[in-house]
């Protein structure tokens, strides 16, 4: 039965024929064929509803003769039903499926960084001037012991108690679970290779990793989940950690949504149901590597998010890292990318504190993820308790992406979240990589500087340290909840 | 030269009795055999090369988990996860195995004399010429071959008393890849809803052949008796089982 679509288009693509030289680069670049050729009137023509407003066209034409807008058309103004409530009803009317988007959760939730403030020293004590002093961000991931004892030999001190595995990194940011699958080998390769140079880690996500990129293993944190998707002997000792990807904040509790064959909803329910389960693929891990590489595991951050946590510690896990639920996909169901989970903020300080109060906290480090955007998220996230942070967005808009959540398409104009040979080739990874180390830099900078002012001198003295935040607008229990006190308390 | 060496498990916990087996194998030991095994998790876990390890025993969970070459032949029953993402190599199993066996197991093969239970065969997978083999001799208990995506798994159900069904319900379920004989009709109400039956071919006859041979030298069972009776083959209905599920 045809039925006339009754959506309108979300964008209009303004061409400007004065400029428009009809060189048909817009048709081209286009991965949704929103821009096509008139060859009887030898003029361009835009299809306005495919359009998804990911300004590839514009950047790429060399006259600047296209310009994407909002569509202004307006319904009737509604508190109730607004334009994206009656969008998706009129979606899924036509079609009868889920809705399914790629990256993170886009509606209005409060966003708690931007509700703390950080501290300065001021007379009482000195700041540090970083341009002059050593600052230390270099971060241990992985397990560390209860306590250290030194032994003398011959006169010279020698650490007595055996280490745990540990992996140094230069910063406290890692690239986030990113597949080969999800993103082009380009785009994979440039993470690699920024992670390399820099001095941190990628990881794999829970596609495998490609077999050129096995060079980078020593930077690569490799992840193992339920479909156990490039996983065998080889992989396992080739990474630097080996993560299980219990869940992540995109979609808590289920699993892959990419297009074609990778089709598998509801693999995420096959294998694990207790921690009895989780601490047996732990140590099957770590019996596969000869207990030579930390485990980690990662989880979206849910309701019990403490508990669970606080289980995985004690199923043997040496690190623990929680997505948030902003956190961003390639693929997952509207309904549970905008709806489930808990705010990584919240998360992460009700993780520490349980992992403190059990006495428990140094048997792991915590990487959170999930809406880390600037480096004021990065230190924020350490004084709450966080050794490092994953992040994904922030990265791929390093290299090109424009958040039009288009991903799990696979149509990727900018040629980041796509297999197409045509359109993967739009990422040259030298300038990709040059652009994520840039990034990595820039907002190390930021967290030297600004620990400088502070007064610490090494990122380790920032974590977990409260007392360096105030929240501002925040009610009594969000504050309990994370553990700081109200803007213009005192000690 | 083969160099043999037997490791009494009695009493020992699993960390060190692997920590042993592995030190054995780093001298160059080439047959390991395995006393008293009573439950030690992981063993064979990761391992590679050309490598016998023999068990007398129960080993217990995760037995050659990541596995890649070895061959390993119990005597006895083995529990959970048998085989769990074993990449190369061969088991063999002279009793009944617990659940999971096989978990995204991608490529060896893996020859059981007994049952087994619950979701074996989950999520098997093959690339080009890596294709996991499961050959079992007895019946299987529910979900068997559960969302399958490459690979052969053949169930026997040779010790079947009359009329007992040759595996539980929802075989195949989530199924969309690699292939399921089953020695015995099936009602479809046992089946996934992702699955079809299909008619044995010539080519199918030829799977059979060879692995059944395989399966009957290991246990001493006549390979042509086994094959007299009819098969059922299954496969998926599609690549993409739940592809309708969405709006993009």
């Amino acid at each position: 039965m045809l039925m006339k679509s009754m959506l309108i288009s979300e964008f209009i693509i303004e061409r400007n024929l004065d400029r428009c030289i009809v060189c048909r680069a817009c048709e081209r670049q286009c991965g949704f064929d929103a821009h096509q050729y008139d060859p009887e009137d030898d003029v361009m023509v835009s299809i306005d509803e495919n359009c998804v407003g990911c300004q590839r066209c514009s950047y790429i034409c060399p006259t600047n003769a296209i310009t994407i807008r909002r569509n202004p058309t307006e319904f009737q103004p509604h508190a109730q039903w607004d334009a994206n409530t009656i969008h998706n009803i009129m979606k899924q009317a036509e079609t009868g499926g889920m809705l399914l988007a790629g990256m993170g959760n886009d509606r209005p939730y409060p966003i708690y960084w931007d509700h703390l403030l950080l501290n300065a020293s001021q007379v009482t004590n000195p700041s540090i001037d970083p341009l002059r002093e050593p600052m230390e961000l270099r971060t241990y991931l992985g397990r560390k012991p209860d306590r250290v004892e030194i032994e003398e030999t011959d006169g010279k001190p020698r650490l007595k108690t055996k280490l745990y595995p540990l992996v140094e990194i230069e910063t406290p940011i890692l690239f986030a679970a990113m597949s080969y699958g999800a993103l082009s080998y380009n785009v994979c390769r440039s993470l690699a290779q920024a992670a390399q140079e820099f001095g941190t880690l990628f990881n794999t996500g829970e596609g495998g990793l490609h077999e050129k990129l096995y060079q980078y293993g020593d930077h690569a944190i490799v992840q193992v989940a339920s479909g156990r998707f490039g996983v065998d002997e080889e992989y396992l000792n080739t990474g630097a950690i080996i993560e299980i990807k219990i869940g992540q904040g995109a979609k808590p509790g289920i699993g892959g949504h990419l297009p074609g064959e990778k089709v598998l909803a509801d693999i995420a329910r096959t294998h694990i149901y207790s921690i009895e389960d989780l601490r047996q693929l732990i140590f099957a891990l770590k019996e596969a590597t000869d207990y030579r590489k930390p485990i980690s595991v990662k989880i979206a951050a849910v309701h019990n998010v403490a508990s669970i946590a606080s289980g995985i510690v004690h199923a043997g896990a040496d690190i623990v890292a929680i997505d948030g639920f902003r956190g961003a996909t390639g693929a997952a169901p509207v309904v549970i990318r905008n709806n489930v989970g808990l705010p990584i903020e919240l998360a992460l300080a009700a993780v520490d504190q349980r992992l403190r109060d059990e006495g428990v906290r140094n048997n792991v480090s915590l990487i959170v993820s999930g809406s880390i955007r600037n480096s004021a998220d990065v230190i924020k996230a350490i004084a709450l308790g966080a050794d490092a942070v994953y992040i994904g967005t922030a990265a791929l808009i390093a290299i090109g992406c424009h958040l039009c959540q288009k991903c799990h398409t696979g149509k990727c104009s900018w040629g980041i979240a796509t297999q197409d040979p045509y359109k993967t080739r739009r990422v040259n990874p030298e300038i990709a990589t040059r652009r994520l180390v840039n990034l990595l830099q820039a907002w190390s900078r930021e967290i030297t500087d600004t620990l400088g002012g502070m007064g610490i001198n090494s990122i380790e003295s920032l974590k977990g340290n409260r007392l360096h935040l105030r929240g501002v607008g925040l009610n009594q229990v969000e504050l309990d909840i994370l553990g700081v006190k109200h803007a213009g308390e005192s000690l | 030269m083969n160099k043999s060496i037997t490791i009494d498990a009695h009493g020992l916990p699993f960390v060190k009795l692997n920590r042993e087996i592995k030190r054995a194998i780093a001298e160059g030991v080439t047959h390991i055999s395995l006393l008293n095994v009573n439950g030690q998790r992981y063993i064979g876990d990761g391992l590679r090369g050309k490598l016998r390890i023999t068990i007398n025993g129960i080993p217990g969970n995760d037995l050659a988990a990541f596995m890649n070459g070895p061959e390993i032949v119990v005597y006895g029953n083995a529990q959970d996860c048998i085989a769990n993402t074993m990449k190369k190599g061969r088991i063999i199993i002279h009793g009944n195995v617990g659940d999971l066996l096989g978990y995204a197991m991608r490529g060896g093969e893996v020859f059981v004399k007994g049952n087994v239970g619950y979701r074996a065969g989950i999520h098997m997978k093959a690339c080009d010429k890596q294709i996991p083999v499961i050959v079992v001799g007895g019946t299987a208990a529910d979900f068997f071959g559960e969302y399958m995506a490459g690979g052969i798994i053949i169930l026997l159900g040779l010790n079947r008393q009359h009329n007992e069904p040759i595996a539980g319900d929802y075989t195949g379920t989530g199924m969309h890849g690699g292939i399921i004989y089953l020695r015995a009709e099936v009602p479809k109400e046992h089946l996934g809803k992702e699955v079809q039956i299909m008619k044995i071919e010539q080519q199918d006859k030829a799977i059979l052949k060879k692995y059944i041979k395989k399966f009957a030298q290991e246990f001493g069972f006549d390979p042509d008796k086994i094959l007299e009776a009819e098969f059922t083959k299954l496969l998926p209905m599609g690549k993409r089982p739940y592809g309708q599920k969405y709006a993009y």
